[in-house]
């Protein structure tokens, strides 16, 4: 472990990277085009990661983690050879530049004369790094999301809360000699209960977080995540079965943007569209989803936790339009996919660490507002569900059917929010379902900060958010027929 | 691979044991180390061409640490000395933000493999694997590409075949005042390929199947041309699929969909499920939790078992435990921790990785294969669904309510007939293992979890 425990000495505060020369990156750059590649990058990761776990009233569990090391990747037409080291010594850095290297067959080319740095936005400044504040401040924390779950109401039986920081330090250095770096927090709140009531038992979950210093609790309260958390479990205490079949949705502002990640966002990363594999291949200027459909990905929404000062390749963080009024306007693009697409960058290379390649992923992924109220978005269904939490989602690009998992919902009945409804599926086609957007509300909302989407194996943390949205039918995986 | 690599075991068995002396001299009351490390070669072909060469050498050590029964879990995958004598000393001290917890300890003394005692070989190493060059995995990679495409016109693309091979090293060693209490070490190999194959349906939609093989020795995966031929079968016989009307139908879920059902399954007998409230098998020990024709094992004993291991995650001797015999919930899987907060004793199922803290993980978790060939687990089904995949997370374990997206085929009268996809299957998972009526003889043994297929006689389908 590098550093110290945070509270009781200060974190080592240089740059884990200050030692390393432009004559070493120019060398490494070197090594890596030495069998001809057309391209070269060299990824430096330092993550330091804490954790901390309330349970049965006291803090059960204490953890730390640091990685540190250099992956280095080079491209020779399509493909990519890939190789990293753990830690930075001379010799395992230069032998992973090397076999990184053997991707390409032919003579070497030239790496870059100069290294220059490259200054970027700051979307996440943050004053104090998490990392650095004070151990009792955290835990003060999580007793404080206990003691306000507990005290919520006697049915309350379990609690565990927990709270997770990280900070990243990375330095992207490109063949052509660009040089940027970046150090990005993270940090996450969660508060998990079970409540019973007889024979009856439910669970409930609350949380948040993003790229924020710990100030960030003293606007989002442990006390308020403890109350999402028991207001869920104690409200499916009462869950009815759910109606299955095809039915009009109302989906809630916030963490329901996950329809944009499921049913459009995986299908627009430009490698399934360069591979023709995704249902939306060759399909930029068609009318994929309703008039009312505006969908944005952006890494530049300040704080959130997809928020990306400059990708994992070194494309600054952007603000992309991928859908505008139903047309689908442009792909999430790599380095490689640009390049053989013939288009740019569009800040989206992310990778989960200095293990594994870079691949086009989303960021931040939104619905526009549109101009219904919520209110009346509601009155005009005569039965249907109101959906207005999740447990995730997951969709086949080639085909489009996509799923995502309902946590907490209720049945609408004459325009109006009714029972509480057993956790079910929707399952849908995504341009078909998008096609019956048939309202959208206009209060927007970010999702709070708990998502993380995977990809051939690759976590990564993103955003999501809409405002409420009507769908006008999709299936729901009831057991009521 | 420059080393020989019965000493790089030997290696990071002393590794680990230098530190947990470490952690015991700056103060710890016990301490487990782990030290994992692992040599990966992983490629990619598209179209016939290279698409991703990826080599990977990683090490890492994980430190559990307790002093007057506070701890703290921490990992680095810095490894020299100096480094690492600071990282003992920040865990020690780094305990003392925890609070006291009585039950969490190691495990007693007298429940350790004894020190010295020689372990069981499982026969999980195979050189030919560990030794496989990129060009020969780029071999099998091209040629299971070649035989999806070239098995149909209508197979227009593939997302690529993959091809892997790892080779990895894991020592524990635990320690306290008194000194060792447990050193152990092991090794294992593992390869795998696979290719997705995708053809043109109506409407821009494409079809998409994929198929692998795995296995602990290269000499026994199955060949490149069966695994492509199978991938481009399974995705031609999507095309034209169609959704369902909701109606409530028996369900036939073949191995691949079983086997999801059984991670479910895994998901709320593991102890710390239990002790927190949250599986829906609370209490229900000894109790009728699934049909009679369902036994279930959790086995690291297999040899060359992709899931065998000899000792936990905490030392203890692993063992078979019967998890549900012929319908009965016959135990939990339970670590130290889970076992004293339900007043039992561990059997022997704690996992360990580098980065986190133990809990209960399985090993082989095998479903016991039935007598009925698969095509008659269909017989006598008038209407029915046949599941081939499952998406989604829908299941709670607290209350077991139980929906996923899933794609298949309807059955008609004995015989698949029209491919089915985008609708949804649901039951309560108790109801929905009780009601399975059926249990077929084709085991799948590739991965760690293992089950046959299986019929289910209701669940409500939701389509339009």
């Amino acid at each position: 472990m590098h550093g110290h425990v945070a509270g009781v000495h200060p974190r080592h505060s240089e740059s884990a990277f200050a030692r390393l020369s432009d004559e070493d990156l120019r060398r490494l750059l070197h090594l890596a085009l030495s069998k001809g590649g057309d391209y070269a990058d060299l990824y430096f990761e330092h993550s330091q990661t804490a954790s901390y776990v309330f349970e049965d009233e006291r803090i059960k569990t204490v953890g730390r983690g640091v990685s540190l090391g250099l992956g280095v990747r080079v491209q020779r037409g399509e493909a990519t050879g890939y190789a990293y080291c753990e830690g930075l010594d001379e010799a395992a850095m230069a032998r992973a530049a090397r076999t990184a290297a053997e991707i390409a067959e032919s003579s070497a080319r030239p790496g870059p004369q100069l290294i220059e740095s490259r200054s970027i936005p700051s979307f996440y400044p943050v004053g104090v790094a998490s990392l650095d504040s004070p151990a009792a401040n955290k835990l003060d924390l999580l007793r404080r999301g206990d003691r306000a779950a507990r005290a919520a109401d006697r049915r309350i039986v379990k609690v565990v809360c927990s709270f997770s920081e990280e900070q990243r330090e990375i330095l992207i250095v490109t063949g052509d000699g660009r040089r940027y770096s970046d150090q990005q927090p993270l940090l996450r709140y969660g508060i998990h209960v079970v409540a019973e009531d007889g024979t009856k038992r439910q669970s409930g979950s609350g949380g948040g977080g993003g790229r924020y210093g710990i100030d960030y609790f003293a606007q989002r309260t442990p006390e308020h995540y403890a109350s999402e958390a028991t207001h869920v479990a104690l409200a499916m205490l009462d869950a009815v079965e759910a109606p299955a079949g095809q039915l009009p949705v109302v989906l809630a502002a916030g963490d329901s943007g996950i329809l944009l990640h499921e049913a459009v966002g995986h299908g627009l990363e430009a490698d399934f569209n360069r591979k023709q594999t995704s249902n939306y291949s060759g399909r930029v200027g068609e009318l994929v989803a309703s008039e009312l459909c505006t969908v944005v990905d952006d890494g530049t929404v300040s704080h959130s936790r997809g928020a990306i000062n400059v990708d994992d390749e070194g494309a600054p963080g952007q603000r992309n339009v991928l859908i505008e009024h139903g047309r689908l306007r442009a792909y999430m693009q790599d380095h490689l996919s640009a390049r053989i697409m013939g288009t740019t960058p569009s800040g989206n290379g992310r990778r989960q660490s200095f293990r594994h390649e870079p691949m086009p992923r989303m960021t931040n992924t939104y619905l526009l507002s549109g101009s219904d109220t919520p209110e009346d978005i509601i009155r005009s269904v005569n039965r249907g569900v109101f959906a207005r939490r999740f447990s995730g989602g997951q969709v086949n690009i080639s085909n489009g059917d996509f799923v995502f998992s309902l946590t907490e919902s209720y049945l609408i009945e004459d325009g109006k929010i009714t029972a509480p409804l057993k956790g079910v599926n929707l399952i849908g086609n995504g341009p078909d379902v998008l096609t019956k957007v048939s309202m959208v509300g206009h209060d927007f909302e970010m999702s709070d900060g708990i998502w993380t989407c995977g990809k051939e194996g690759q976590s990564v943390p993103v955003g999501i958010g809409t405002p409420t949205v009507k769908i006008a039918a999709i299936t729901v995986g009831g057991t009521r027929t | 691979m420059s080393h020989v690599s019965m000493d790089k075991q030997r290696e990071l068995q002393a590794l680990a044991e230098t530190v947990a002396a470490l952690a015991i001299d700056d103060g710890a009351d016990a301490a487990e180390v782990i030290v994992g490390a692992g040599q990966s070669l992983s490629v990619k072909i598209r179209q016939g061409q290279k698409e991703l060469l990826h080599e990977s050498e990683s090490h890492g050590l994980g430190l559990r640490v307790f002093v007057n029964h506070r701890s703290a879990v921490c990992h680095t995958s810095d490894l020299n000395e100096a480094e690492l004598r600071r990282f003992v000393h920040d865990t020690v001290e780094l305990s003392q933000l925890s609070e006291p917890d009585e039950l969490n300890e190691l495990p007693d003394r007298q429940d350790l493999i004894p020190l010295g005692q020689s372990l069981l070989d499982l026969d999980l190493w195979d050189d030919q694997t560990a030794k496989l060059s990129a060009p020969e995995l780029f071999d099998i990679a091209r040629r299971t590409e070649a035989a999806a495409l070239g098995f149909s016109k209508k197979i227009t693309n593939s997302d690529g075949a993959g091809c892997d091979r790892n080779a990895g090293y894991m020592a524990l060693a635990l320690a306290d005042k008194a000194g060792l209490g447990f050193s152990g070490s092991s090794r294992g190999t593992y390869c795998s390929f696979s290719v997705e194959a995708l053809c043109d349906d109506e409407g821009g939609k494409k079809r998409n199947a994929s198929f692998w093989s795995a296995h602990r020795f290269f000499q026994q995966l199955a060949t490149p041309e069966s695994v492509g031929q199978e991938a481009a079968r399974r995705a031609l016989r999507k095309l034209g699929a169609q959704k369902l009307a909701t109606a409530e139908l028996p369900v036939v879920f073949d191995s691949d969909a079983s086997r999801a059902l059984l991670r479910t399954l895994a998901s709320v007998v593991s102890g710390g499920a239990i002790y927190r409230k949250s599986s829906y098998l609370c209490g229900r020990e000894g109790t009728q939790v699934a049909s009679p024709l369902i036994t279930i094992v959790d086995d690291p004993l297999r040899p060359r078992g992709p899931g065998s291991r000899t000792f936990d995650g905490e030392g203890l001797a692993a063992r078979r435990n019967v998890i549900v015999d012929q319908g009965i919930l016959s135990g939990y899987l339970l670590d130290s921790y889970s076992a004293r907060k339900l007043g039992r004793r561990s059997n022997g199922c704690a996992g360990r990785s580098v980065g986190g803290s133990p809990h209960v993980t399985t090993s082989n978790l095998i479903l016991h294969a039935g007598t009925t060939e698969p095509q008659g687990l269909l017989d006598g089904i008038e209407r029915g669904l046949y599941v081939t995949d499952m998406m989604g997370f829908g299941f709670n374990a607290v209350t077991g309510d139980f929906s996923r997206g899933a794609a298949g085929f309807l059955i008609e009268n004995g015989q698949l007939t029209v491919p089915v996809s985008e609708v949804t299957i649901s039951a309560n998972f108790d109801d929905l293992l009780k009601r399975i009526d059926a249990v077929g003889s084709d085991l799948d043994e590739r991965s760690s979890t293992m089950s046959p297929s299986l019929r289910v006689s209701k669940m409500t389908v939701a389509g339009h």
